[in-house]
């Protein structure tokens, strides 16, 4: 099947099949910050945002993106630079893996979400696993990143 | 892994129907968060979303809710929080995670019937309807215990009432399955008892509703809940752990209610 | 100190915060071949034909190997230096298949739908076998796992194969009857700790290539590039010099990737069709057929006086290797060798240990690496002594742990140099306000809050085994090239590496170039695990700048024409001591590769050490619980650390932050569970949950420093200690609040409950 996609901006035109999923699709036009770590929907690192919603790529069909925009890490590079750096030093991006679905999950909370407390931000990214920090560094980076946008 | 032959974007619920029941594994799209761990080929998938089908509509005495409504919008409406308070928030926020709740569908979610079913448990609890494009209109515990048939859900129909219900789980981690649902509804002086993930699919428990119209003491309802459903071990937790979490959170529900 | 304990950033963090492509799968070559390999449904049987004609027509498929294709050499994949302790008692694929979801046939094509296609079509004919599933019934089971000839162990294990039996070994120092035969109380006891995955979030995956000069190179996702390199030669029937590995960014590792666990595969396709070829596990995969963490049954009996001081410690460890034998008898040997001399004083031990295999997946290594397991068993024993004592459990501890300069018999006679393990007890104790708290308090009507704790030690690298070479160049511009064969698995010791360069040579952070690992490139390092990296991959830094160091000043001596002992370094430049003569380093670099006015400078030094100092911890929690449902929530986890000097404050605290939530999860539902045929029930996060960000509650750690002579400014490891407090600490908190001994893992709602039912 045909689809129309843009991806960061950028209008792509491919003939693809039915089954493919939308993380193979954008990681084949070179977007590799997408990642997956598994199966089954439960790790959140191949976090997308499909129009400005955060969606889980390896679940959603890319001829479900057709006509949709979709946005991925490399689209937001400077956002992420900023973030990312409240994330390094607290030194909680460790293996980096799990960092961009991360990033873009904690983007979307951003303008989602006004003045989110502790608990709704641990809620709002219950579904981005990370097997390395314990949590901890991320919640202290997200904080005071949220105060200085503030 | 799902292999899919042809994607079909059906342009109106007859076709989407026509189209399901043409073909033996010929499937209907939802959130595809479940389908697509299958194991099955699907000759046709069937992609309701240009049918408007992602809407929560308040109606005069209902609130319809489409198939192709996430599981967030749900958390998220005004409405139905109008109606039913935090409930729905507090059901399904465990669910995963939020961008998985962002495609996950309702429709995908009630008409698999999965016993793990937070919305499920929920939805039993409440007073729901199913509009079937195939077999119409029905009651959604009826839905629930007829025999899994090709159908295309169209959406949800919930009555508007002056209802009062409180949501109880058990789980071994924050967004795991559910070892244990309770769902427990007031309506003036009618109760709805719900258990769920027993580890079977959700189910009222009519001698408990019963003995509490009849006055009887918590203790005893929660009992009589336990005595009348069944309940069964699986990875997580063994059927006696789930008898006695059933009786203590349906107490707990009813001490919260009353 | 410029940048020794200090929060510096990794150096690799913006790439990875901004997605770059700069892991494994991220890299493929074009034009590579999938590789997936077909799998043993069976937990035991034998292959009696294997017909893969069919499965070679599909269309895009280049390559179906079964066992008749590769060649018999007996090998293991344990990430462990020359001579391996673990057997040699796998082939790349075997008649044999040991548990469910070990290799059959390895199918190399153009397309994962093609090699779907393919697996339908191989046709496959076993003779299924009864498995033994039961660790415990194994040993002398009647049903042999490796009935092969030629199994061999490099040096004797005290293994059997006949029996079951991997490994075993026994050693008592002291007068063990006498010890128990004077202590007023002994308490015995028997515990279960369960294989739980390390569940890094990159699975393995690895691709391979042949180069210019027909050298098969792998980049992998390793922990241990060179033992990979060792393996891969070994198994594949080739001399080392015809294989290269080189490791990029790696997604977490926790062990999982200290065994060679996806790189054979497509080597070996390589090798034989000479493509390149790639192969990347799923999460399934990475589940049900790599390693776990060994479950061990301990029984443990400690003696003691009235007053609490330990007399007597006999501890036997029953472990499960599972099909294979990776990392058998060294796992088990720090059940006994990393916990028993946290109670140094002691009179008589006794520590003895049997591996056996059987038919689930191969245990292997796993953060902690047997210490945890022991651990669990040890200190909840001393926790129930304490009760049965009535003596506080702090005081407990602070009556019976080593002191420094004490000799440590169960810890292979080192004598202690470093310890703050009282300091760490004292301030885990204020921190979670102990006194106040002690055991219990009613905090409603079904809830109680209680605390629990536990003390714990590892190790640093293996002690006058591990290996650690660097080197480092100074380039033309001034700055320097520190080549390390230590592979950062996202730990950040590329990071704390190039902090102690630039201590060392006095220069800022970004003066010093740090490359990924290749084993053509790098000296060697035996690799990232038993946490070594920084304690001696860290003081080989040293050596080596100070080295260096040495050669510079000698150059510029020559170049200024002074004696070198006139030559001050200041980082910048070489200064005569009067001041009068000047050289910068930049004139420096640039001098020695242009019209030559020194020798090309670089050093390397390697570094081995003779001891292994202990890093020590203490965990302390408080838990809320409810008596009705047994749930369980963590109100705060103390952890208080002794790692020696802190290099890197930021990623010590992360790592010890991570460890906890990982021995969290360990504690309270990570298990994996087989059904009666021997299949991996939990085999995804769906099933196999860790811990998610709703579920660790509020973790606060504290460092109290001793200082290592040994150590690279004095620093010790942090890796592993800190997953080894949680299981204790928590059942220690669930039996102060509930009175229910949980002694076997995960510490379940259920298991709470129910023991509470039974009261």
């Amino acid at each position: 099947m045909k689809i129309r996609v843009w991806i960061n901006e950028k209008l792509y035109e491919d003939e693809v099949a039915a089954d493919l999923m939308l993380i193979d699709y954008i990681r084949s036009k070179g977007y590799y910050s997408v990642k997956r770590g598994c199966e089954t929907t439960n790790c959140g690192l191949c976090t997308v945002w499909l129009e400005g919603v955060p969606v889980l790529s390896c679940a959603v069909l890319a001829v479900r993106a057709h006509g949709k925009k979709v946005t991925t890490l490399e689209g937001l590079e400077e956002e992420a630079r900023v973030f990312g750096d409240f994330l390094a030093k607290e030194g909680a991006e460790q293996c980096g893996f799990c960092s961009p679905g991360f990033i873009m999950n904690v983007l979307a909370m951003k303008r989602e979400l006004k003045n989110p407390g502790e608990q709704d931000i641990k809620a709002y990214l219950a579904g981005n696993l990370c097997r390395c920090t314990g949590y901890m560094g991320q919640l202290r980076a997200i904080q005071a990143y949220l105060q200085e946008e503030a | 892994m799902i292999t899919i032959k042809e994607y079909f974007v059906a342009n109106s619920l007859e076709e989407a129907y026509n189209k399901l029941v043409s073909g033996k594994n010929n499937s209907i799209l939802g959130g595809m968060m479940w389908l697509r761990m299958q194991n099955k080929r699907v000759p046709v998938a069937i992609d309701l979303s240009q049918l408007g089908l992602n809407q929560i509509e308040e109606k005069e005495d209902v609130i319809e809710i489409g198939a192709m409504t996430s599981l967030r919008q749900m958390e998220e409406s005004k409405v139905l929080e109008a109606y039913f308070g935090p409930l729905f928030k507090e059901a399904f926020s465990h669910i995963v995670g939020t961008q998985f709740r962002n495609t996950a569908t309702i429709g995908g979610s009630v008409f698999s019937r999965f016993g793990f079913s937070d919305p499920l448990t929920v939805l039993l609890a409440l007073d729901v309807k199913v509009e079937l494009y195939g077999a119409g209109i029905m009651s959604l515990e009826k839905f629930m215990k007829l025999p899994p048939k090709k159908d295309l859900l169209v959406k949800l129909i919930l009555r508007k009432q002056n209802l009062k219900a409180v949501y109880k789980c058990q789980r071994q981690t924050a967004t795991d399955f559910p070892n244990l649902t309770v769902c427990i509804s007031k309506t003036d002086h009618h109760y709805k008892i719900v258990v769920g993930a027993r580890p079977s699919k959700a189910k009222l428990a009519y001698s408990g509703m019963k003995k509490l119209q009849d006055g009887c003491e918590i203790d005893e309802v929660a009992e009589a809940v336990v005595r009348e459903l069944n309940f069964g071990t699986n990875i997580r937790a063994s059927k006696d752990y789930r008898m006695h979490l059933a009786k203590v959170l349906v107490r707990r529900g009813l001490e919260e209610l009353i | 100190m410029r940048y020794i304990s200090k929060d510096v950033k990794k150096i690799d963090a913006t790439a990875l915060v901004t997605g770059k492509p700069v892991y494994t799968a991220d890299m493929l070559p074009k034009e590579c071949l999938v590789v997936k390999v077909l799998r043993s449904p069976h937990a035991y049987a034998r292959i009696k034909s294997i017909n893969k004609a069919i499965a070679l027509k599909v269309p895009g498929i280049e390559a179906v190997y079964t066992y008749e294709d590769v060649p018999r050499i007996r090998f293991t994949m344990a990430g462990q230096s020359y001579p391996e302790p673990s057997p040699y008692d796998r082939y790349i694929l075997e008649e044999y298949v040991r548990y469910v979801g070990d290799v059959v046939a390895i199918v190399a094509g153009e397309s994962e739908e093609a090699i779907s296609k393919a697996f339908k079509l191989i046709k496959v004919e076993y003779e299924v076998f009864e498995p033994v599933l039961d660790f415990t019934k194994a040993l002398d089971h009647p049903i042999v796992i490796h009935p092969e000839e030629d199994y061999h162990n490099n040096f004797p294990i005290g293994g059997d194969r006949m029996r079951n039996l991997c490994a075993s070994e026994s050693m008592v120092y002291g007068d063990l009857e006498a010890a128990f035969a004077e202590s007023d109380v002994i308490v015995e006891n028997v515990y279960h700790t369960k294989a739980n995955a390390q569940a890094m979030m990159e699975t393995f995956r690895t691709y391979s290539y042949l180069d210019h000069n027909g050298r098969l190179t792998l980049v992998s996702s390793t922990q241990i590039p060179f033992h990979v390199r060792r393996h891969v030669a070994r198994a594949l029937g080739l001399s080392k010099t015809k294989v290269r590995v080189i490791k990029p960014r790696i997604g977490g590792g926790f062990g999982a990737k200290q065994t060679m666990v996806s790189e054979i595969y497509p080597a070996f396709v390589t090798q034989k069709t000479g493509k390149p070829a790639a192969m990347i596990f799923t999460r399934e995969e990475t589940f049900k057929a790599s390693t776990s963490r060994h479950e061990m049954q301990i029984r443990v009996k400690v003696g003691s006086d009235k007053e609490g001081n330990i007399k007597a410690i006999d501890l036997y460890t029953l472990s499960n290797t599972g099909a294979y034998g990776e990392h058998a008898s060294t796992v088990v040997g720090l059940s006994g060798h990393k916990t028993i001399p946290l109670y140094n004083k002691a009179k008589a031990f006794k520590f003895s240990y049997d591996v056996v295999y059987s038919n689930t997946m191969s245990a292997g290594a796993f953060r902690g690496y047997g210490a945890t397991q022991g651990i669990f068993a040890l200190e909840s024993i001393m926790n129930e002594l304490a009760s049965k004592l009535g003596i506080d459990p702090v005081e407990l501890r602070l009556k019976n742990i080593a002191q420094e300069g004490e000799v440590m018999p169960a810890y292979y006679d080192n004598r202690l140099e470093s310890t703050a393990l009282k300091e760490c007890l004292l301030k885990g104790k204020e921190l979670i306000g102990w006194d106040e708290k002690y055991p219990y308090k009613q905090v409603g009507k079904n809830k109680v809050r209680s605390v629990g704790m536990a003390m714990t030690m590892q190790g640093s690298a293996i002690a006058n085994i591990d290996v650690a070479a660097v080197e480092i160049r100074l380039g033309d511009d001034g700055f320097y090239t520190l080549m390390i064969g230590a592979t950062d698995m996202g730990t950040g010791c590329d990071t704390i590496l190039a902090q102690i360069a630039a201590e060392c040579l006095d220069c800022e952070m970004d003066k010093i170039v740090v490359t990924g690992v290749d084993t053509d490139i790098s000296p060697f390092d035996a690799g990232s695990y038993a946490s070594s990296t920084t304690y001696l991959t860290g003081q080989a830094v040293i050596n080596t700048c100070e080295a260096l160091k040495e050669k510079m000043i000698k150059a510029a001596a020559k170049v200024l024409e002074v004696s070198k002992e006139e030559i001050i370094f200041t980082g910048e430049q070489f200064e005569t001591s009067d001041g009068n003569k000047v050289l910068t380093l930049k004139e420096l670099g640039e001098g020695q590769v242009v019209g030559n006015m020194s020798e090309y400078l670089s050093a390397t030094k390697s570094h081995s050490s003779p001891t292994s100092p202990p890093p020590f911890m203490t965990g302390f929690v408080e838990l809320e619980i409810d008596t009705e449902t047994g749930e369980m929530e963590i109100i705060d986890y103390v952890g208080v650390v002794d790692c020696g000097t802190v290099i890197n404050t930021s990623l010590a605290r992360i790592q010890a932050e991570g460890g906890i939530v990982q021995g969290i999860g360990m504690a309270l539902y990570e298990d994996i569970q087989y059904n009666a045929q021997g299949k991996m029930m939990n085999n995804s996060f769906m099933q196999y949950k860790i811990p998610s960000r709703l579920d660790v509650g509020k973790i606060r750690v504290a460092f109290e420093s001793s200082y290592e002579p040994t150590g690279p400014f004095g620093a010790k490891s942090i890796g592993e200690v800190v997953i080894n407090t949680p299981s204790p600490a928590l059942a220690h908190a669930v039996f102060n609040g509930t009175g229910v001994a949980v002694r076997e893992l995960p510490i379940t709602p259920e298991k709470i409950v129910m023991g509470m039912l039974k009261q």
